[in-house]
């Protein structure tokens, strides 16, 4: 009897433990630029918080995610972390400039997770430093939406975003006056020979819907043919946080953690 | 004489497929990931190893009494640089484990260190020192990385190597490709230095 449920143990052992070793904590979907799965932040701080990293997005290419966590299922915070920025892919494929700031309350425990590509700027001395000047004070008083707001904020000031002030500059150039109009019809015929100077009206008439109605049929072909991807609104053009994916950076566990 | 064109066709459209459907390139490929992150392992080890001298220098000024602790942190970086680490490390048990357990040692002094140093309230509080705990933290954290991802490259390469029809593969087209070394998960090595707030 005792040597079956030996052999029984054995071999649930057997069974179970390289899936075990091999454990990959259970990770919440990325539903915008804020993930909230523990349900501590408001609606309003969820918005400014989606605008301000939409914005700094828009200014620098990089992307930065706040998530805050349910549980930690039993992972530490770096070893979750760096797990969760892989598997989302949050930062541009490549340059791998992608960091997140995650906060789990049950656990009491904050980190910056930075992608390989921001380790020179936000680096590990930097991340203690916001995390224990601003996040921290008003974790300790119960201010989840203060801290991620102070926090989220000076991560942008560090990387060298300026959201706030950018977000008029950072919208797609309308103004005709600032354009090199005769640079660009050189550099259109140049590379691209009779094409050139239907790209160049493209490039000026993209947003007038008469001009691309008449020239559908051009658009398509064009497109078909691999001229240009059509990708420029994928991300951030309206609202920000609608259709926000991972650009497929990587992490490499740097950052800071703290605790509460 | 048309029979045997046709033999022939079919023989090469035969080999071909079986060397598509065994896929030759698989194990190169996994060699160079193993290589790649052999290279992140050491990088990260050699960026803790970088931190020491401007560590030992900040505490020093403040504990200059610890003598031991600062002696031993010095030593262990001492011995892991002089280890020369032979171009087979990687199929070379011996040489692997030597270089695991210098590493390992550089861990528990670095651990030995951060905990005197918590004694000395003038030092937890200099900046230069902050700066460098963290930046310690960082490194210990990205040595876990790397070394998490060397073990899932080999585990990737290894059992590629070991099992058909890569196994043939390797016997017939790369047969100096050999099995790599791992690290061992219940070492010394794996515990990081506890630093306290």
């Amino acid at each position: 009897m005792r040597l079956r449920c030996a052999w029984a143990a054995l071999l649930f052992l057997l069974i179970f433990a390289p899936s075990t070793l091999a454990a990959e904590p259970k990770f919440p979907t990325l539903t915008g630029r804020v993930v909230d799965d523990a349900g501590v932040l408001s609606a309003a701080t969820q918005s400014q918080l989606t605008d301000m990293l939409a914005a700094h997005e828009r200014a620098t290419g990089q992307q930065v995610v706040v998530v805050t966590l349910d549980s930690l299922q039993g992972f530490t915070i770096e070893d979750f972390g760096y797990q969760l920025g892989r598997h989302w892919g949050i930062g541009q494929k490549g340059t791998n400039t992608g960091a997140l700031l995650i906060v789990a309350p049950k656990e009491h425990k904050v980190r910056i997770e930075v992608g390989y590509g921001l380790e020179g700027t936000l680096t590990d001395a930097q991340s203690r430093t916001i995390i224990e000047q601003s996040i921290l004070p008003s974790f300790r008083s119960g201010d989840f939406n203060a801290g991620i707001l102070n926090g989220t904020q000076a991560i942008i000031q560090v990387l060298g975003g300026n959201p706030l002030a950018g977000e008029s500059q950072s919208q797609p150039v309308a103004n005709s006056a600032e354009v090199p109009w005769g640079f660009l019809i050189l550099w259109c015929l140049f590379f691209f020979g009779p094409w050139g100077i239907f790209i160049f009206n493209w490039l000026r008439h993209h947003n007038d819907p008469v001009w691309q109605a008449q020239h559908r049929l051009a658009l398509v072909s064009q497109r078909g043919s691999g001229g240009w991807s059509g990708g420029s609104s994928s991300w951030g053009g309206g609202g920000g946080g609608g259709g926000f994916s991972g650009g497929g950076g990587s992490f490499g566990g740097g950052g800071a953690s703290g605790s509460w | 004489m048309r029979l045997r064109h046709f033999r022939a066709l079919a023989l090469l459209v035969f080999f071909g497929l079986v060397l598509s459907g065994c896929n030759v390139n698989k194990l190169p490929t996994l060699d160079e990931q193993v290589k790649a992150a052999w290279s992140e392992v050491l990088n990260q080890y050699q960026r803790r190893s970088d931190l020491i001298p401007n560590l030992v220098e900040t505490v020093k000024g403040y504990a200059h009494q610890e003598q031991t602790v600062l002696t031993q942190v010095v030593e262990a970086r001492a011995k892991a640089t002089q280890m020369q680490l032979p171009a087979d490390v990687l199929s070379n048990p011996q040489a692997f484990h030597e270089f695991e357990q210098n590493q390992a040692q550089i861990s528990g002094a670095l651990g030995r260190l951060l905990a005197v140093a918590e004694a000395y309230p003038d030092l937890k509080s200099n900046q230069n020192f902050l700066a460098l705990q963290s930046q310690l933290e960082g490194t210990e954290n990205r040595i876990a990385v790397a070394r998490r991802d060397y073990i899932l490259a080999v585990q990737d390469y290894n059992t590629a190597l070991r099992t058909y029809p890569q196994r043939w593969i390797a016997s017939i087209l790369y047969p100096d490709l050999k099995i790599r070394e791992t690290f061992t998960i219940s070492d010394q090595a794996q515990q990081v230095p506890q630093v306290k707030f």
